[in-house]
């Protein structure tokens, strides 16, 4: 038969028997639609938890895949527990988390608003200030550590040109005090960029006539700004802290490149320990408890914020 | 002139602009440090202080493509003169071309592992997305935040599983186990932006050309998909740039013959300590296509960035 008179015997059947003839119905559509992105999910992200979960109760390790595993129930959750390398990596990991967040913030809301004064050519200089938080963290990271060298380092040398101290009297990576921040530094430069678009966001979703409304009850600016603008763009503020919050407690590529957990442990946060204790200790049964804590950790936390950001939407 | 209360003045404007003009050049110092480094030679980039003008070179480049052995000067001397400018970089450092280096191969890694992943999770994703915005699909909102929560484990913690069940299926260090994996990762933020834009789509499109006739393959394919176009290309950059940029699982997964690009870069060294050069000219190629999509992309990347944030 040619196409032709398949078109005209169709179009003279009945439209509901031609449907069950010449197409599936919706509900078959559906599930080939989604079946194959279910499927890998299901594959690649839930079998794993679930194995992961499994793990966690045995003594396995994966360097001997030989040998016989044991279930032994609790253990490891509470050998965690009453780890001190564990919250060592976990204090880590908050100081940098409460101080890459402060800076963000800080910086990305200050910038926010002078953008939405909507000067000429923000939207270039907008694209310009995204740029780092486009790039991979670990070449960028990986060239930061050249940057902190302590005597040819243009970090090194641009702090001593404003300063006067020596350049190679300190070293950001190498020394207990300065490790940490030097991670806090890459880390807001590359993502502050981040915040700063979701609060421009936020800014450009307040209506001009609120502004217009209250210069007519005669408010100030100051009072419109703490009155209207901060109030209207917290929500905004607090989502651009839960995504990055959740990402950097997960944080791994620039820390390794940057400090690699030093020096000592300084620097050490979750991900880093977790690497260390899965894939250079091989205790595989040790780290997927670990990595199961700090999943409901994570969890837990955001599930929290959520409801304390939707309260804040609420108002 | 009509004048407005919610116009900043002028005087206010030009602060502004100064103020982000300022952080935006700051901002760009790493990355042109990164571009100037690359055209320096080992000695100019390490000199102090750090040289702004210097000499450029493409010895960095040269390091990066290929290895070197170090000859002695007679033999040196009895060589054929160089047949490239490449070999008389080499020279001049007292060393010979030994064969090319491991950065063309793992440069085409990360492309064939960026474009296949996103382009199946951009597949599959716009056919996921289109199901669960126009059908009922049982639990679609505790399905949807389900495969969002995912995202929310560390790297680490998915890769032990994934490092096991990898290495019974063979496919530890292969293109095609690294492109599910970035699959299966991307795939929930491609389900999730595009919903929103296909959600955009008014439904009486569809509705007309199933009455005409046409299937819902066929209503899907002629009517949704060119509308949709715009979603589906922002969608596919996010991806890209996420495949591209990975490093956590490459590092953890691979070490050979599907090892990608950012892995590598780090693990350049030359004579006699890390060749700063060379790797900055890697890290430029690297870095660079990325960046000038960003630019010439700006509107429908910064749209994403904010658009898949504030619908969460």
């Amino acid at each position: 038969m040619s196409d032709k008179t398949i078109e005209r015997v169709a179009s003279a059947t009945p439209v509901r028997v031609a449907r069950k003839v010449r197409g599936l119905s919706d509900r078959a559509v559906a599930w080939i639609f989604v079946g194959p992105t279910i499927f890998l999910l299901l594959a690649i992200n839930i079998f794993p938890l679930i194995w992961t979960i499994n793990l966690s109760f045995t003594n396995f390790k994966a360097n001997r895949p030989n040998r016989v595993v044991e279930y032994i129930g609790l253990r490891n959750y509470e050998r965690i527990l009453s780890d001190s390398d564990i919250w060592l990596s976990m204090q880590a990991t908050a100081h940098f988390l409460f101080w890459t967040l402060f800076f963000q913030v800080l910086i990305g809301f200050t910038l926010a608003w002078l953008i939405n004064k909507k000067f000429r050519g923000n939207d270039l200089w907008t694209t310009i200030i995204v740029l780092p938080m486009m790039l991979s963290p670990a070449v960028v990271g990986n060239f930061w550590t050249f940057l902190y060298q302590p005597q040819i380092g243009l970090f090194n040398y641009v702090v001593s040109f404003f300063t006067g101290r020596d350049p190679s009297s300190f070293e950001m990576l190498g020394s207990v005090d300065l490790a940490p921040w030097s991670i806090v530094i890459v880390d807001t430069w590359m993502w502050t960029p981040f915040v700063m678009l979701i609060c421009l966001a936020g800014l450009r979703s307040i209506p001009d006539y609120i502004y217009e409304a209250a210069e007519i009850d005669r408010a100030s600016k100051l009072r419109q700004f703490f009155t209207i603008t901060i109030p209207m763009v917290l929500p905004f503020l607090m989502l651009a802290v839960l995504f990055r919050g959740i990402e950097n407690f997960k944080m791994f590529d620039l820390v390794v490149q940057l400090t690699g957990g030093g020096p000592g442990s300084v620097t050490e946060m979750a991900s880093i320990n977790l690497k260390r204790e899965a894939f250079e200790k091989w205790r595989t049964g040790y780290s997927s408890a670990f990595a199961i804590i700090l999943f409901v950790t994570v969890f837990g936390l955001a599930s929290i914020y959520v409801k304390a950001l939707n309260k804040v939407k609420e108002r | 002139m009509s004048y407005s209360v919610t116009e900043p003045s002028s005087r206010q404007k030009w602060v502004a602009g100064t103020l982000v003009v300022l952080y935006a050049l700051i901002t760009m110092v790493p990355l042109l440090w990164i571009m100037m480094t690359s055209f320096k030679t080992p000695p100019d980039s390490i000199s102090y202080p750090p040289k702004i003008l210097y000499q450029p070179s493409l010895e960095g480049y040269v390091n990066l493509f290929t290895t070197r052995t170090r000859v002695s000067p007679e033999k040196l001397a009895s060589l054929p003169p160089p047949a490239n400018f490449a070999e008389e970089i080499v020279r001049d450092r007292k060393m010979v071309i030994a064969g090319p280096s491991k950065f063309g191969g793992r440069f085409l890694n990360s492309v064939i592992i960026g474009f296949g992943s996103t382009f199946l999770s951009v597949f599959l994703g716009t056919l996921a997305a289109y199901a669960f915005s126009r059908f009922k699909i049982p639990l679609a909102d505790d399905l949807l935040f389900f495969i969002l929560s995912t995202r929310m484990m560390p790297p680490i913690a998915v890769a032990i599983p994934i490092f096991l069940m990898y290495r019974k299926l063979g496919l530890n260090d292969t293109h095609l186990g690294m492109i599910l994996l970035y699959t299966a990762v991307n795939i929930s933020l491609a389900v999730w932006l595009l919903k929103g834009f296909i959600d955009e789509i008014p439904r009486e499109y569809e509705e007309a050309a199933l009455i005409d006739g046409y299937t819902r393959f066929q209503a899907f394919y002629k009517v949704v998909l060119p509308q949709a176009a715009t979603g589906i290309a922002s969608t596919a950059i996010f991806c890209l740039i996420f495949a591209w940029n990975e490093y956590a699982f490459a590092v953890l997964l691979t070490s050979g013959t599907a090892q990608t690009a950012p892995p590598f870069i780090p693990t350049i060294i030359g004579v006699g300590g890390l060749d700063w050069p060379a790797i900055a000219a890697g890290a430029t190629l690297f870095l660079l296509p990325v960046m000038i999509f960003t630019v010439m992309l700006r509107k429908h990347l910064l749209r994403g960035i904010t658009f898949g944030a504030v619908r969460k």
